[in-house]
C-alpha cells in the first residue's frame, strides 16, 4: 500500500440489483466507496464482482436483456449515476474502465490515447499532445512509445497493451478508474509492473479493481468487497477483511477451501 | 513393425485425402470450363476487337457496328445504383444491426431481407416498370435503369454489410463506449471503419451482380438499338452542369450482346463474342478497384 485513503467519500452504493433477465445476479448491494485508495472486490467466479464493477459505469445499459435497479452517487457531483437524467456519456468520461483482456482501437498508440479526449470535442492539437504524453506518462508507457506513436497499437506486447488501455482511460482524467481483472490475461512480470503502476496510480485517481486472485487483492488494495453468490458477504480495510474476517465464507475462501 | 496409428485413424486419413483430391479436381473441372469459354470469346472475339469497335454506334452491318451507346450505358447505369445502393444499404444495415430493437418486427425484416436477395430479377423489373416509369414518370431512362438495379442489388449490401458490422468485436465497442462515445460516434469512428473491408466485399458482389442484369432493364424499356449517347452532364454555360442525361434513353452490353447473339449473321455473333470481352474486362477492371480499396481498409485496420 503506497498511501493511506482520505476518509471522503467516492461512491455511495445503495440496494444495487442487477437482473439477467430473470436472474438476480446481485442481490441488493449497499457500499460505501472511500475515495484516492484501492478498493479491490473479490470472490469466486461467478460471484458477481465483474457485474457490480460495469453497473457502475453503465456498460449494462449496451444490453437490452440487463435490468438495473437502485442507486450509485459520486459524492464529489452529488449525483446519482444510475439516474435517467444523468447522461451515460457524462458518466463514462468521469469513470474510466480497464477491461480484462487488452482492447486497444487497430488504430495508431496516439489515437487510442487521444480518443476519449476527442469524443469530448477537444481538437487543439498542443492540447490532444499534451494529455496523451501525461496519460502515457501515468500509465509507465512513454518510453517505450514516444517514438512509434503513430504506429498501430497492436505492435505493442500484450503487457503495453494492457498499459495503452490504462493510458487511454486515464487520457480524459476520470475520478475513478474501473478495472476488470486487469492482469488476468497477462504473464507475471507484466502482472507486476500493472499492479505498481496501479499503487502509483492511486495519487491521481480512485481505483475500483476485480480480481478473483486474493493475493494480489492483499498486495494492493486499501479496502476490500468480499461477494458470493451475488450478495456482499463482507467489507472493510484489507487488513481487517484478511486479517480477522467476519463471515465463514469469507474466511474458507482466503483459506482456500472454495474459491 | 508396430503400427503406430489405429486401423481408423489410417482410414480417417485414407478419407481425408480422397476428400482433398475430390475437392481439387471439381476445382480444376471448373476452372477448365472457364479457361475454356474464355479461350472461345478470345479466338471468336478477338479479330472483331479495335477502337472503331468501342467507339462506333450499333449498325446493321455488322462490320461497322460498335458498342459506344452500350458501354456508356452499363457504366452510368452501374455507377448510378451504387450511388443509391451504398448508402442506402449501409444505413440499413446500421439501423438493423445497432438501432432496431429485438422483436417479432425485426425478425419479419431479418426473413424478408434473405428472400428478397432470392427473387427473380424480372420482378424487379416489373414492379420498377409500375413504380418508376409509370407511377413517377421516370420514363425509360438512365435514372429508372440505375434505380432497379440498386434495388435489386440492396439486400446483397445489406446483408454483407450487417455481416461485417456484427464481426466487430463488443469489446472494441465497449471500449469506445466506456470513453464516453455516443452511439453515433461509436459507429462513425470504430464500427464502420473497422467493417469497411467487409461492406466493400458486399460492393464487389452487387456489382458484378448490376452488371450482368438483363430482364429488369428490358422490363422496363431498355432500346437495343441506340445511336446516340446520354447528354453530357457538363455544358460551357451557367450552371456548368446538368443532369439531363439522367433522363436519357439507354442500353446496357448485356442487352447488346443478347440483340446480337439473337440474330442469324455469324458476323454478328462475332461482334457479340467482342462485346462480351468487354463486359468480362469491364467487371474484372470495376472489381479490381473495389478490391484494391477493400485491401487497403483491411491493412489499415487489423487486429
Amino acid at each position: 500500500m503506497v498511501m493511506q485513503p482520505s476518509t471522503s467519500l467516492l461512491l455511495k452504493i445503495e440496494d444495487l440489483s442487477v437482473y439477467y433477465d430473470k436472474t438476480q445476479a446481485l442481490k441488493n448491494i449497499t457500499l460505501s466507496v472511500r475515495a484516492n485508495g484501492i478498493t479491490a472486490l473479490m470472490g469466486p467466479s461467478g460471484c458477481g464482482k465483474s457485474t457490480f464493477l460495469r453497473a457502475i459505469n453503465r456498460m449494462h445499459q449496451l444490453y437490452d436483456s440487463i435490468k438495473l435497479t437502485g442507486s450509485i452517487r459520486l459524492e464529489s457531483h452529488d449525483i446519482d449515476l444510475l439516474a435517467h437524467d444523468t447522461p451515460v456519456e457524462w458518466v463514462r468520461t468521469h469513470i474510466g474502465m480497464v477491461f480484462q483482456k487488452p482492447n486497444p482501437f487497430p488504430k495508431t498508440i496516439f489515437e487510442n490515447v487521444a480518443y476519449g479526449l476527442r469524443v469530448q470535442g477537444v481538437k487543439n492539437k498542443n492540447e490532444l499532445e499534451g494529455k496523451v504524453q501525461k496519460a502515457l506518462e501515468s500509465a509507465g508507457l512513454w518510453k517505450e512509445a514516444k517514438d512509434r506513436l503513430q504506429k498501430n497499437a497492436f505492435t505493442l506486447s500484450g503487457g503495453q497493451q494492457q498499459r495503452l488501455c490504462i493510458a487511454r482511460a486515464l487520457a480524459p482524467e476520470p475520478e475513478v478508474l474501473l478495472m476488470d481483472e486487469p492482469t488476468s490475461a497477462l504473464d507475471p512480470v507484466s502482472t507486476q509492473v500493472i499492479e505498481e503502476l496501479v499503487m502509483s496510480l492511486c495519487e491521481e485517481t480512485s481505483i475500483m479493481l476485480v480480481t478473483h486472485n486474493m493475493h494480489q487483492a492483499r498486495r494492493i488494495s486499501n479496502d476490500v468487497a468480499f461477494l458470493y453468490l451475488g450478495e456482499l458477504l463482507e467489507s472493510g480495510t484489507t487488513e481487517q477483511v484478511f486479517g480477522d474476517p467476519k463471515h465463514e465464507t469469507t474466511r474458507s475462501y482466503l483459506l482456500g477451501s472454495i474459491g | 513393425m508396430k503400427a503406430l496409428i489405429s486401423p481408423q485413424q489410417r482410414r480417417a486419413k485414407i478419407y481425408a485425402r480422397i476428400f482433398v483430391t475430390a475437392s481439387f479436381a471439381i476445382l480444376g473441372l471448373s476452372f477448365l470450363v472457364l479457361i475454356l469459354l474464355f479461350a472461345d470469346l478470345l479466338t471468336k472475339g478477338l479479330p472483331r476487337l479495335s477502337m472503331a469497335f468501342l467507339t462506333s454506334f450499333p449498325s446493321r452491318f455488322a462490320d461497322q457496328a460498335g458498342i459506344l451507346s452500350a458501354w456508356v450505358g452499363s457504366l452510368c447505369i452501374v455507377i448510378l445504383c451504387l450511388l443509391f445502393a451504398i448508402p442506402v444499404g449501409i444505413g440499413a444495415a446500421v439501423y438493423l444491426e445497432e438501432y432496431m430493437n429485438k422483436s417479432w418486427y425485426a425478425n419479419q425484416i431479418e426473413i424478408s431481407l434473405g428472400n428478397l436477395a432470392g427473387v427473380p430479377s424480372i420482378i424487379y423489373g416489373l414492379m420498377a416498370l409500375g413504380f418508376f416509369v409509370y407511377q413517377l414518370g421516370l420514363g425509360h431512362s438512365v435514372l429508372t435503369a440505375g434505380l432497379t438495379l440498386s434495388l435489386l442489388v440492396l439486400p446483397i449490401v445489406i446483408v454483407s454489410a450487417r455481416e461485417s458490422l456484427r464481426s466487430v468485436p463488443d469489446n472494441l465497442k465497449e471500449a469506445a463506449y466506456a470513453l464516453g462515445a455516443s452511439k453515433l460516434q461509436m459507429i462513425r469512428h470504430h464500427q464502420l471503419p473497422y467493417a469497411q473491408s467487409g461492406i466493400f466485399t458486399g460492393v464487389i458482389l452487387s456489382l458484378s451482380r448490376a452488371l450482368g442484369e438483363t430482364a429488369p432493364l428490358l422490363t422496363i424499356g431498355a432500346l437495343t438499338f441506340i445511336a446516340f449517347l446520354p447528354q453530357t452532364p457538363i455544358q460551357p454555360d451557367f450552371p456548368f452542369v446538368n443532369f439531363n442525361w439522367l433522363m436519357d434513353p439507354f442500353t446496357v452490353l448485356p442487352i447488346q450482346l443478347f440483340n446480337w447473339t439473337s440474330r442469324p449473321q455469324a458476323e454478328f455473333h462475332q461482334n457479340a463474342a467482342a462485346a462480351s470481352l468487354i463486359l468480362v474486362t469491364l467487371t474484372v477492371l470495376l472489381n479490381l478497384t473495389a478490391i484494391i480499396l477493400r485491401n487497403r481498409s483491411r491493412r489499415k485496420y487489423q487486429w
